[in-house]
């Protein structure tokens, strides 16, 4: 562990354009921890995720990466210190034209002067890491969701990032598939010492590794507590992240299924 | 005295059957890369027996994984054994992680060059039947919705309508004037040698009504809307927007192709009309600034030169190039993969297939009116 936290997020307000979604997010992410940012569907979990990898820039408060102010960076730095991080899409979005090598070759092959013998070995390895060695050559189309999500983890690895994002790790995969790639997350965290940040609301994977996090609630639009999702699991009273983590229906609860948004 | 055994951030140390490898300094992917031949270097020194030793290493990532994992591979296969022990814990546990990183090589194999002319003959036969069927299939339920049996929304035709129509019409007056101005341009340069300036007029009104205003907009309709059918439809297969309206049981010919078809053979007789107006008027205007022609010796010209029998033709090219264009376009969305890729190729192949076929049935056109004497 070094001193300082992997990132600190301080007073963050995220939206578009008039419309905030979540704000007054402060939280930090110590480094070499696996990091749960948690809370209902359309509570502007992925959007936060957004703003901390570069797509989106926010309203108000700053984002430090290490010891850099992200968003105050010029676009030049700021491109620096994203290729540092290492982003796992939530349907693996990989690039369809290319094969699996190819795409988890791509980041190396456009920004290092690594030669074309250390691509191939670097290549080998990320995809024999997350098991998928023997299918470089196959394309995008042909993987089934959870291999896609693993080969999009392979390129997320390409640069051997500092920081690794996850959007829904788990989402769409059965429960053994879910197992392992937390398992995976768990042991390249373990090898690499690499900081982790997920977006889940999968109730099994966030006690199973996470060390710490955010519950952002979508009423009243910011952070209604932080901790370990175990910790707030057995320990939290606010109704709200009380409901959420033991799967059951909050005491003010509408009755209408998926209407988080439109609340 | 044989040269010490070493490469970038390691040294091998062979006494005898066993070697220790002293592992050292930084090893960071992007900046020292991998050694090709860092393993093979190691099993040559005909050691039995590896062990490492990590007291000096630095900060390390993948570019270790993958040393030590080729090396780990290589000295399975010679039958070499390794120990572990010294390495630091993470690394243990990535190499376990990291298995089958031995590079395979690919049984690749050249396709001969006959078979793939008869592969390539067969795919042509296929997609030929495909189109013919496609093209049956049209007429058929186009009847059944004159009957009124097709499950086709009236909206969605006149959204079609309104985008190969009135939305096209721009693009069709652009290219239209340009070509009628350009044949009036190339006329005079020839003509005006032999003093024959007003057949400038009878030119350009034969050529802009017999071929190019019906070829040109099919063209221009060809990559414009030919080429977003593909996409439209091809982006659909991508979000399984097809699947969704199969399973539900909406056909998807009646629901897709057709309004597609329709609108666009209607269109385009319609912009080719607009076509040979605004194609005469390029070639009207030119004629009338460059040559020595008055404005009514054009018009008389040209009423006399250009006859009804060459707007039929004309127009039968014109609702044959629309049916065609519309046909290969929504035929290449329905046949696309499901990936972003799939979605270009789509409609790169409406778009080409699009334009060699208007120009091919262009040629036909020319024979059979040349045959009939039209």
């Amino acid at each position: 562990m070094t001193a300082h936290p992997a990132i600190e997020v301080t007073d963050l307000a995220i939206g578009f354009g008039t419309v905030i979604v979540q704000r007054d997010i402060s939280f930090t992410v110590a480094a070499g921890s696996i990091f749960a940012i948690m809370g209902g569907s359309g509570c502007g979990k992925s959007t936060l995720l957004k703003a901390m990898i570069g797509l989106l820039r926010p309203s108000a408060g700053s984002i430090l990466v290490g010891t850099d102010d992200y968003w105050a960076a010029s676009d030049e730095r700021r491109a620096e210190i994203g290729r540092g991080f290492g982003v796992l899409f939530q349907s693996g979005a990989l690039w369809s034209s290319m094969s699996v090598a190819e795409n988890v070759a791509l980041p190396m092959r456009m920004l290092t002067s690594l030669d074309a013998v250390s691509i191939a070995a670097l290549v080998r390895v990320k995809l024999s890491l997350v098991g998928l060695g023997s299918i470089g050559d196959i394309m995008p189309a042909e993987l089934s969701g959870g291999m896609r999500k693993r080969a999009g983890l392979a390129r997320a690895l390409a640069l051997d990032p500092g920081i690794l994002f996850f959007d829904e790790p788990s989402a769409g995969l059965d429960p053994i598939t879910a197992k392992r790639l937390d398992d995976l997350i768990r042991e390249l965290r373990d090898g690499f010492g690499t900081t982790v940040v997920l977006v889940s609301h999968e109730l099994p994977s966030l006690f199973e590794i996470c060390d710490d996090g955010i519950f952002l609630d979508s009423a009243t639009k910011t952070a209604i507590a932080h901790g370990a999702p175990r910790t707030l699991r057995d320990d939290c009273d606010h109704p709200t992240v009380h409901a959420f983590m033991n799967r059951q229906r909050p005491p003010d609860d509408p009755g209408i299924p998926g209407d988080d948004h439109a609340r | 005295m044989t040269p010490p055994l070493e490469g970038r951030g390691w040294a091998a140390d062979v006494r005898g059957s066993d070697a220790v490898i002293a592992l050292s300094g930084d090893w960071i992917a992007r900046i020292c890369g991998v050694e090709a031949d860092a393993a093979q270097r190691i099993l040559a020194s005909g050691a039995r027996a590896l062990s490492f030793n990590a007291d000096k290493l630095g900060r390390w990532d993948s570019a270790l994984v993958a040393f030590l994992s080729t090396l780990r591979d290589a000295a399975g296969n010679a039958g070499v054994s390794i120990d572990e022990t010294g390495l630091p814990p993470p690394a243990r546990q990535l190499l376990v992680l990291a298995t089958g990183t031995a590079p395979t090589s690919a049984p690749f194999r050249e396709t001969p060059f006959l078979e793939r002319i008869g592969l390539w003959a067969f795919s042509v036969f296929d997609e030929g039947t495909e189109i013919t069927t496609l093209i049956g299939e049209t007429c058929l339920r186009s009847g059944a919705m004159l009957r009124g049996r097709a499950a086709m929304r009236g909206s969605d035709l006149l959204d079609c309508m309104r985008d190969a129509g009135a939305a096209a019409v721009p693009i069709v007056t652009i290219v239209n004037v340009l070509v009628g101005g350009i044949l009036a341009f190339v006329g005079a340069v020839q003509l005006r040698r032999f003093g024959a300036d007003i057949y400038v007029a009878s030119m350009v009104g034969i050529a802009v009504v017999r071929e190019m205003a019906a070829l040109m907009t099919a063209i221009v309709m060809s990559g414009r809307t030919g080429g977003a059918y593909a996409a439209n439809i091809a982006t659909m297969q991508g979000n399984e927007e097809i699947d969704a309206l199969r399973a539900i049981g909406i056909p998807v010919f009646d629901y897709l192709v057709l309004p597609r078809v329709l609108a666009l053979t209607s269109m385009m007789p319609i912009l080719y009309l607009y076509g040979c107006a605004v194609g005469i008027f390029g070639g009207f205007v030119v004629a009338v600034l460059t040559l020595n022609i008055s404005p009514t010796a054009f018009i008389e010209e040209i009423s006399r030169a250009v006859s009804g029998g060459q707007f039929g033709l004309g127009l039968a090219k014109s609702v044959t190039f629309g049916a065609l264009i519309a046909i290969v376009g929504c035929r290449a969305g329905l046949r696309a993969g499901h990936s972003a890729a799939d979605v270009g190729y789509a409609a790169t192949s409406a778009v080409v297939a699009g334009i060699v076929g208007v120009i091919a049935l262009d040629a036909a056109f020319a024979v059979c009116a040349n045959a009939l004497g039209l």
